[in-house]
């Protein structure tokens, strides 16, 4: 592989630069988290202090314990719509026409600005009357979770081989059966890498839920958003390298989830 | 008629249908609707056609109700469009030669290049975005070490400026660049690059006439996917403009937020979807005219 003509002078160096330029902000955060200083960006000592103060602060408490719900609740409905969606798009019999428009409509919140899709259901929400607390953001997350659910189921249905469908279909099994016994279980993977990204996705959004929130209502970075406003402190740096690592973790396991089942 | 009939692939789509349908394209139609309408008093609309938010945008409207061009939204406009397109390029320039290198990895290398770009694709943007007004804070480590070592006598303004946007997004988007690069990188038939070879072309030329045209829809594919939230960005001009580099995300935030002035934020959105789009297409005829090619 590594011919010598493979080799171009200084792409090398970019790529190694490019991925210290992405991690080196992280870890400057990750490692003034631990700084006893309030003058944050001056190295003081080795603290857990701010971690403390982090866990200690209720308004926090009450914002993760709402990004989890809505997490949870968008992950939940988004995977359930998209897997249906998955399959009728993937279904054996010969394509059904639109069926490139169909799959325009699914990848649409992608292609829409973040911003746009924030002031319409707003305003949407506002012209129906909907609301329901924490319910309002739950709604707008399922809608911009359901190409995130649905891309890896999309993508792990073109890797089953019909014949495994057709096989259980000869030794008589009706469709429930090959769904429950053979469908599902193929798909567990991109029903868990889906979820995951759609779980992500849901909880690092900010500015769909800081235009459809209620009042009173806070997602984490709803409420970290509202503390740097107010200044920057090395709270901000714990919360922040807390997050930082629960996201990591979550992208982790799903990776190697998804290493081991195609492996 | 045939399309009445209810095939199960229609019945399984049901679901995302009615939920798409109601919460992400009507919303969509309100917006556009309310561009066109005047705005209230206190927020939200007034039921009646009027192009006042369009006008808006480029004029002002005095006292007397004459109107006078004013550049300060459309300026905006071009901010935003010029901030995206910078970026979009840069990370072309800094995403090609990082996918380059990850394709030309031994596998098990490749899978951790690719593992060490997505974490920070799926890490919280917001979080990202506050790391670098540490860095680039008056107080921030950057300066703090400028002047330590004697290399300047005055903190360097590196914060809420034109520049500190540009980084931020760089930073925000890059990766959505680099993968999809790989990917066609990675697809490509790399025979092709000795076969240039062997009929003597040097390793520039190859990868200008063999490589690269044969990673455009990657890097097409990247160009899309960076530009389209780098033009509606809000929190890096949020956080690292100041309010001074106000972009287009933010212009719409603030009329549907502080400014309650609906139809114009409205019409701000209509024109940012009209620009995304028009974009697209410029790319996807780019892509056709690459298909063409190969």
């Amino acid at each position: 592989m590594a011919a010598a003509s493979l080799k171009i002078p200084g792409f090398g160096g970019t790529a190694w630069a490019g991925l210290a330029f992405l991690y080196a902000p992280i870890v400057i955060l990750i490692v003034f988290s631990f700084n006893s200083s309030k003058l944050i960006t001056v190295w003081e000592g080795f603290s857990t202090d701010w971690y403390r103060a982090a866990l200690d602060n209720d308004d926090l408490q009450r914002a993760a314990i709402n990004s989890l719900i809505v997490g949870c609740g968008a992950t939940f409905f988004s995977t359930l719509i998209a897997l249906p969606t998955a399959l009728a798009m993937h279904s054996r019999r010969k394509k059904f026409r639109s069926q490139q428009a169909v799959h325009s409509l699914i990848m649409l919140p992608l292609l829409i600005p973040e911003v746009v899709i924030a002031i319409a259901s707003l305003s949407f929400f506002t012209a129906i009357g909907l609301s329901l607390d924490i319910g309002n953001i739950l709604i707008a997350h399922i809608v911009f979770c359901i190409p995130f659910a649905y891309s890896p189921l999309h993508a792990r249905l073109e890797t089953i081989p019909p014949s495994l469908f057709e096989a259980a279909s000869d030794l008589y099994a009706g469709p429930w059966l090959v769904f429950r016994h053979v469908t599902v279980p193929l798909l567990m993977p991109g029903i868990f890498s889906g979820a995951m990204l759609a779980f992500i996705t849901s909880f690092d959004d900010f500015i769909i839920t800081e235009m459809v929130a209620p009042p009173g209502a806070m997602t984490l970075p709803v409420y970290i958003y509202s503390m740097v406003r107010r200044g920057i402190t090395p709270e901000i740096n714990a919360i922040s390298a807390i997050l930082l690592a629960l996201s990591m973790i979550l992208v982790l396991s799903s990776y190697l989830i998804n290493q081991k089942k195609t492996s | 008629m045939r399309f009445l009939k209810l095939s199960p692939a229609y019945l399984l789509l049901l679901p995302f249908f009615i939920i798409m349908g109601v919460f992400f394209v009507m919303p969509l139609f309100l917006i556009v609707a309310y561009s066109f309408m005047a705005a209230g008093p206190y927020g939200g609309v007034v039921h009646q056609f009027s192009l006042d938010a369009y006008l808006q945008i480029l004029f002002e409207k005095d006292f007397d109700g004459n109107l006078h061009f004013s550049p300060a939204y459309l300026e905006v406009f071009l901010r935003s469009v010029k901030l995206a397109g910078v970026c979009t390029l840069l990370c072309v320039l800094a995403g090609f030669p990082t996918a380059y290198h990850m394709a030309t990895r031994p596998p098990e290398k490749r899978n951790l290049w690719i593992m060490l770009v997505t974490i920070p694709f799926w890490t919280n943007l917001l979080i990202r975005t506050y790391a670098w007004m540490l860095v680039l804070r008056n107080e921030g480590l950057v300066n703090n070490f400028l002047l330590y070592f004697g290399i300047i006598k005055e903190p360097l303004p590196l914060l809420y400026n034109g520049f500190a946007v540009g980084l931020g997004l760089l930073y925000s988007y890059l990766p959505f660049m680099i993968l999809p690069i790989y990917s066609s990188l990675e697809r490509m038939d790399w025979r092709l690059t000795e076969a240039a070879a062997d009929l003597y072309a040097g390793r520039w030329q190859t990868l200008f006439r063999v490589t690269i045209p044969l990673a455009m829809p990657g890097i097409i594919a990247g160009s899309v996917l960076v530009f389209i939230p780098a033009i509606g960005s809000f929190l890096a001009s949020d956080l690292l403009g100041g309010g001074k580099q106000m972009m287009l995300g933010n212009l719409i935030q603030l009329q549907f937020g502080f400014s309650r002035n609906w139809p114009f934020g409205a019409a701000a959105s209509v024109i940012l979807m009209a620009i995304v789009m028009l974009g697209m297409m410029l790319m996807a005829r780019k892509a056709k005219d690459v298909k063409g090619l190969v």
